[in-house]
């Protein structure tokens, strides 16, 4: 059995859900190959060569893989899947963008979000927003897999020496091009990979108030996370949306201001290991998942909390 | 140019679901259905593209039982101008979906496709995608806006840094992300009108398409369920558990 993985980056830096990824891998078995595809991005395949577990690193460069344009990165990696009895990605918006396109090339089922690995053929995901695990066999001789990336400990980004071999690109398809991209810059922790995120919801009331949030956040190296009406209401960017269809966390501690716990909001984050829940209306969902509630108003609470934190 | 716009009928996404005893799925007898809401969102987007004279028709296709049929009016009611049924009782998973839908799209020859981002019941993400490579036409998936142009168009998707613009060229297919816009509400008129439009039926297994499941479901079950903690009196409180007993920051 040779697994493929598809390396997600920026074509400077490898992005730490990579790691969780080989470590879905490992639990399925056999030999592991990295795919580097992007342009300039060498080093990144140097990064890939030292994960723990990575038997092999393939590096395909060109401008039409810089992007990675689901269009043109499924057509090389259904060309490589072949050889391959898996193919993992992460479940990001990388992977749930072309992974399914490379399934459908190849005429098999993908088997998305995957939380568990069962056996080589046989795998665990959430269905209705992680209200029910399925447990799922494929009879498709490739296995192609999105992994949850919170369901499986990083591995080690070092330590491990693979040979990086370079593939020859293939053409490009060309009926999609990127055009440009708007991301939100922030000096704190990546939302999905931060040990403490703090979310504000629809109690926030607008999205000036979040500054309330941010000096806590400061305190805590916290990561900010938002509920869908918060995002909805324009407090703060798509991007901060923690949920069924925003972003899956599972921090050691997450902080819930102002959110009353919608089943769609509790898919993203109900694995975090601590929860803490701030909501005046002490009737909120929240307060059933969370470790420790406090029945108060945010108002007053957040500067409470960010005084306590300085001491 | 033609839009089509793919509907899903799931469980409705305020109804809590149950999963069944003998672990074989999700309860869904008697339980209340709806159109999935990532597929109103597209219903509506493309609605608005015939009201800004950039569709010329909007026809609503679902797949399954007889029951989609509600579905499909309920699509119609939003402004759909007809719908398509491609029937069959067979369970569908996505790859047999796109299968079915390019079937349809080879028929009906739209200039652009349509869909939600996602089921709220499988939660798969796979099937618009999965339907342009088998199209072999470009994608616009998790879309926030979408800008038609001369023979392209614009996407502005939402990823996971932010938002990304993609320009694609036409035909192509789209899957509608929360906000790319508010869907309207069905009005009663509109309702009785959507019964009057044409809904045409099709047996799934005149298309020649493969239907069979590739992923066998060995169980579903119920998650660990988290237990409620304890409600603290005050912040000091709540900052003296966090660092003394949960020992989190």
């Amino acid at each position: 059995m040779t697994i493929l993985v598809i390396a997600e980056h920026d074509n400077e830096q490898l992005k730490p859900s990579t790691l969780n990824t080989v470590a879905a891998a490992s639990q399925v078995g056999g030999d592991i190959h990295l795919l580097v595809a992007g342009h300039n991005c060498a080093s990144v395949a140097d990064s890939g060569a030292k994960i723990q577990g990575v038997a092999k690193v393939l590096l395909a460069e060109d401008s039409h893989y810089e992007h990675a344009l689901a269009e043109e990165l499924s057509i090389l990696v259904t060309g490589l899947a072949e050889n391959y009895t898996h193919v993992l990605a992460s479940a990001t918006s990388v992977g749930k963008n072309f992974m399914p396109r490379v399934a459908a090339r190849l005429d098999v089922a993908q088997i998305s979000d995957v939380v568990g690995v069962e056996s080589e053929d046989t795998f665990v995901r959430p269905i209705y927003a992680g209200n029910a695990l399925a447990t799922v066999q494929s009879k498709d001789g490739i296995k192609i897999i999105t992994a949850r990336s919170t369901a499986f400990d990083a591995v080690d980004a070092e330590g491990g020496s693979a040979a990086v071999e370079s593939l020859a690109a293939g053409g490009a398809y060309g009926q999609s091009s990127f055009v440009s991209q708007e991301l939100t810059v922030s000096e704190r922790p990546e939302l999905t990979s931060a040990s403490v995120v703090i979310s504000g919801g629809r109690g926030m009331a607008n999205g000036e108030n979040f500054k309330l949030i941010e000096a806590v956040a400061d305190k805590l190296n916290a990561a900010i996370g938002a509920s869908r009406a918060a995002v909805d209401a324009g407090f703060v960017p798509n991007d901060y949306q923690v949920g069924q269809t925003g972003k899956i966390v599972a921090p050691d501690l997450y902080i819930a201001v102002g959110i009353s716990g919608a089943i769609q909001h509790l898919a993203g984050m109900k694995e975090s290991k601590v929860i803490v829940a701030i909501n005046k209306d002490e009737e909120a969902p929240i307060f059933q998942v969370a470790d420790y509630g406090l029945v108060a108003d945010l108002f007053s609470a957040l500067p409470e909390l960010n005084e306590a934190l300085s001491e | 140019m033609k839009v089509l716009v793919a509907v899903k009928r799931v469980v409705d996404y305020n109804v809590k679901i149950r999963v069944k005893a003998d672990q074989t799925g999700v309860e869904t007898a008697n339980v209340k259905m709806a159109m999935n809401p990532f597929d109103e969102i597209a219903v509506e987007e493309a609605v608005r593209m015939k009201e800004a004279g950039k569709a010329t028709e909007v026809v609503a296709v679902s797949l399954g039982t007889p029951a989609c049929q509600e579905t499909i009016r309920y699509a119609m009611a939003l402004g759909a101008d007809r719908g398509i049924l491609v029937q069959t009782d067979q369970e569908l998973q996505p790859l047999a979906v796109a299968k079915l839908l390019k079937a349809t799209v080879e028929r009906e020859d739209p200039g652009l496709v349509i869909l939600g981002k996602q089921a709220i019941d499988d939660d798969s993400n796979q099937t618009g995608q999965m339907l342009a490579a088998l199209l072999d036409w470009p994608q616009g998936a998790f879309a926030s806006k979408v800008e038609l142009g001369d023979g392209e168009m614009d996407v502005i998707r939402e990823v996971d840094g932010g938002l990304e613009t993609v320009k694609l060229k036409l035909p192509a297919v789209i899957t509608a992300d929360l906000r790319l816009n508010e869907p309207r509400y069905a009005k009663l008129p509109n309702i009785m009108k959507a019964k009057k439009k044409p809904l045409e039926t099709i047996d799934a297994g005149e298309t020649g398409v493969d239907l069979e499941p590739r992923l066998v479901t060995l169980k579903v079950n119920e998650p660990s369920q988290r237990q409620a903690g304890i409600v603290v009196e005050s912040v000091s409180e709540l900052v003296d558990k966090l660092r003394n007993e949960a020992k989190v920051i």
